[in-house]
């Protein structure tokens, strides 16, 4: 069974910390459960009435002020115990350590565009070196999103016109979900990225080779692009129409318009589908289609429709 | 048998009636129709979720569904539900008045919620997407229809404030003769709270609303970075009025629930000051506490500090209500009818609801379970295991009175042990997708969690066919059910001295008051 994104074990301090304080909080709040869940069944059961029609006497109580001050004093005191230690874990999570490497983060509908310090940038698809911190600065160029990483117990929100940041040490090499927590429109669901953490040497390793330096044909690169570039986020290559038409048998096909116009999907639509897609909206869709113009290269284009050629 | 207050027919009777009991039949119809609604789309969208990819309907299709779902939910059905259906019947009666203060504002505001909700209808034609809470800039970017949808609001809104003042003048004004304000029953203490709050919070919503429509509409900019607005702001505006609404939805169910347990316990309420002024202390801390739906907003930290600790000061008196109605329980001689049942689930449902509040409330685990299916699951033990749960409560206690029929016990029962039942596997697997960070809104989902999904959505089925069921109750007692007593519970609030159903003008002498309405089992072997 695939493990749920939560579960990868303890990849950070802070994941650690936050564990904790949700023990705490379940153990008060188990103690309370039972107590009155306990006392709710057992007077219930208890004070019955045994004869049907006829009450029982029962004492005229209207209170007790020794109870009714331990009800009150005893919770407020376990709250504020909650509150503390939930402020200082919240505190470490909102900290980050001096020195920590920045990644930038834009998003829009519906991706995650990661931009390094060397300049380079992927989407959907973040490495980062093991043991050492990070701070991802975050913005959106378009509606308010999210950013959540369940493994390590973070969140924070991306708001457009302003930065928001959120910091990570991981401990623990691995592939960990991103998941977009804040409703964002038709693909907020889809909006789904991953971060790597490598080890150093590999990290390092892949730093400097680049990205794009894999050798293999040139519809494998495209192949790679597709992934890492978040086009499957709406896309399919399965023949299932998502947010945008299925990839499949594509190719070659002649493809009806919103305008009532059809075309061939030949070399030149697809650049042009991918470099200005509102250009040509096709019949049944939305023209939510971000442009890759600035993103991807022509070399990168032309991979991708290699690939396009491969899925029949 | 009498027809009492039920006695003149026709649309006219209805439609420009200025008795307050045909006012509250009339928005019980009205709430319960997008009851029924709200929980069809729930429905569909739990069957969507039983597969992880696309589904029978599309992502987009799923959005507008939980948007309705929300919004019809929280705005036709909850809010008003119990305080305009409920409280517009049994406030005059229970305090032993002839109607509420102004009646034909009564009326007028059921009329402009009925056109409200016309509105609201109207705006299907661009099926809104926004989710109920409306956050910008979607909901000034989106093509749905926003503006409409809140003008819509805006006067389902103004109909709330309208109640709400009506509301709050009775009960200063028209309490029977010795009626002091410990001797009110402590539905009306809720009920006080709740109008308190109305009238104050409502107006928040409804101006923002309006500026909403201006930045959809003249493109001002109030929240729009690029024109010097903050999308934020929006946030502070919308929760400074949905916060404290919260306690417009259960304050008047924790009323109903102080009022039943007593009657089937025979036993005077525990601690009715400490709850009737829980009551005023939940309304009015529940303005400072906004700020805990925004930790990841990106709000500063003294802030997220100071609204985590407000927070958790709301719990302690919620948690010394539930503390007073376990200790009713003690040493009485407690019967198991229908009203009762509903009252203890509401108990037990609504102590699952709070214990998992602290879990948000502090800020170290806000962080991981915000805007996950924690919350989803959270909100709805509170909202249905509490509010629903007051509501079906206090109509099975009612019912009698409003109908002068009998409902059927034993379907009444077993409705609700089947309901329960479903409510509790869908909403824990809830708990458990959330803690597994499942965020919610999500029409599609890593694979991981389908199992879960699965399980949720078969417990709706079980939840559905309760409430079915108990719908079904309600339909065929109208009409098949044993002829009501004045009094069937034995219940010594005011409303219980009139015939069942009352006569239009309520009490044929005003009733003078001498005594609080709980002296239960005060002498042995009382009757
Ligand atoms: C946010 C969702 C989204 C993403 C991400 C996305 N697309 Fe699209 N795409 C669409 C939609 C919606 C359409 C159909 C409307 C239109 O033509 O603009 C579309 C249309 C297309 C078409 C024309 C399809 C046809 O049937 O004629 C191509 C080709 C295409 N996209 C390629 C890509 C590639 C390559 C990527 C990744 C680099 C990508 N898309 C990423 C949403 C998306
Ligand atoms: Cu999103
Ligand atoms: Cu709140």
């Amino acid at each position: 069974m695939i493990p749920y994104p939560t579960d990868h074990g303890a990849v950070s301090k802070v994941s650690t910390q936050v564990d904790s304080v949700f023990l705490f909080i379940a153990a008060i709040t188990l103690f309370f459960f039972l107590l009155t869940q306990g006392t709710l069944i057992w007077f219930a059961f208890r004070y019955r009435r045994r004869k049907p029609g006829h009450d029982e006497p029962t004492p005229y109580i209207t209170g007790n002020r020794m109870l009714e001050t331990l009800w009150v004093v005893i919770p407020s005191i376990l709250v504020i115990g909650i509150f503390v230690y939930g402020w200082i874990v919240f505190d470490n999570i909102r900290t980050p350590p001096p020195g920590a490497a920045e990644i930038n983060v834009t998003a829009r509908q519906w991706l995650y565009e990661f931009r390094y310090p060397d300049g380079a940038s992927s989407v959907n698809e973040v490495r980062v070196p093991l043991g050492a911190p990070v701070r991802f600065v975050m913005t959106s160029s378009d509606v308010i999103h999210g950013f959540y990483l369940p493994a390590f117990r973070i969140k924070q929100d991306i708001v457009p016109g302003r930065y928001t940041d959120l910091w990570l040490q991981p401990e623990k090499t691995g592939s960990f979900d991103i998941f977009c927590t804040q409703y964002c429109g038709t693909g907020h669901s889809t909006m789904r990225a991953k971060m790597i953490v490598m080890d150093e040497p590999s990290f390092r390793k892949w730093r400097s080779g680049g990205r794009g330096s894999e050798t293999g044909p040139m519809w494998m690169k495209g192949k790679a692009l597709i992934e890492r570039y978040g086009c499957l986020g709406c896309h399919s290559v399965d023949g299932v129409d998502r947010i945008g038409p299925t990839f499949k048998g594509l190719f070659g096909r002649k493809v009806e318009m919103e305008d009532g116009k059809a075309f061939f999907a030949d070399e030149s639509y697809f650049r042009e589908s991918i470099l200005d897609p509102t250009a040509k909206v096709v019949k049944g869709f939305d023209p939510v289609m971000p442009t890759y113009k600035g993103t991807l290269s022509d070399e990168d284009i032309a991979e991708i429709i290699a690939y396009m050629k491969t899925i029949r | 048998m009498a027809d009492g207050y039920l006695e003149k027919r026709g649309f006219r009777a209805w439609a420009f009636t200025l008795d307050h009991k045909r006012v509250g039949v009339m928005y019980l119809w009205t709430t319960l129709t997008f009851f029924l609604v709200g929980g069809l789309f729930a429905e569909l969208l739990r069957l969507k979720l039983m597969t992880p990819g696309p589904g029978f309907i599309s992502d987009k299709t799923y959005n507008v569904f939980f948007t309705l779902h929300g919004a019809l939910m929280i705005f036709l059905f909850i809010i008003p539900a119990i305080p305009s259906a409920l409280g517009n019947f049994f406030i005059p009666l229970m305090i032993g008045a002839r109607d509420v203060a102004f009646p034909r504002l009564n009326l007028a505001s059921y009329w402009i919620f009925l056109a409200g909700i016309a509105v609201v209808l109207g705006s299907l034609a661009g099926p809104m997407d926004t989710g109920w809470t409306f956050y910008t800039p979607y909901s000034a970017k989106t093509g749905a229809a926003v503006t409409t949808l809140s003008f819509g609001l805006f006067l389902v809104g103004m109909s709330s404030i309208l109640t709400g003042l009506n509301f709050i003048v009775t009960i200063h004004t028209l309490r029977a003769p010795g009626m002091s304000w410990t001797r009110l029953p402590l539905f009306i203490w809720g009920m006080y709270a709740t109008s308190i709050i109305q009238v104050l919070a409502t107006p928040v919503i409804g101006i923002t609303f309006i500026l909403l429509a201006a930045e959809r509409l003249f493109g001002i900019g109030f929240f729009d970075p690029a024109k010097g607005g903050d999308p934020i702001l929006f946030q502070h505006f919308f929760w400074f009025y949905s916060h404290p609404v919260v306690y417009v939805m259960i304050l008047p169910a924790m009323g109903i629930i102080s009022e039943i347990i007593p009657v089937f316990a025979r036993k005077p309420i525990f601690g009715y000051k400490a709850i009737a002024y829980s009551s005023m202390a939940i309304a009015l801390a529940g303005f400072l506490v906004w700020g805990h739906h925004m930790f990841v907003s990106g709000m500063s930290g003294v802030a997220a500090f100071i609204f985590s600790l407000l927070t958790f000061s709301v719990a302690v008196p919620t948690g010394v209500k539930v503390f007073n109605w376990i200790a009713t329980l003690y040493r009485g001689s407690i019967t198991f009818e229908s009203p009762m049942l509903y009252a203890l689930t509401f108990i037990f449902l609504f102590i699952i609801g709070g214990l998992t509040g602290p879990f948000l409330g502090s800020l170290g685990t806000n962080v991981q379970l915000h805007d996950t299916y924690f919350v989803v699951a959270h909100f709805h033990y509170t909202m249905m295991g509490g509010t629903v749960m007051g509501w079906l409560a206090g109509l099975h206690y009612w019912f009698p009175k409003m109908t002068g029929r009998m409902l059927n016990e034993r379907l009444a029962r077993r409705a609700c042990l089947v309901m329960v039942a479903g409510f509790n596997v869908t909403f824990i697997s809830m708990f458990i997708l959330g803690y597994k960070g499942m965020p919610r809104r999500w029409a599609e989902y890593p694979v991981q969690y389908q199992t879960l999904h699965i399980i949720a959505t078969v417990g709706s089925w079980f939840l559905a066919a309760g409430i079915l069921a108990i719908m079904w109750n309600f339909w065929r007692s109208l009409t098949k059910g044993e002829i009501a007593p004045p009094n069937p519970w034995r219940g010594l609030t005011l409303e219980w001295t009139t015939p069942s159903p009352p006569p239009a003008d309520n009490f044929e002498v005003l009733p003078t008051v001498t005594d609080w309405p709980y002296s239960y089992g005060r002498k042995e072997g009382r009757e």
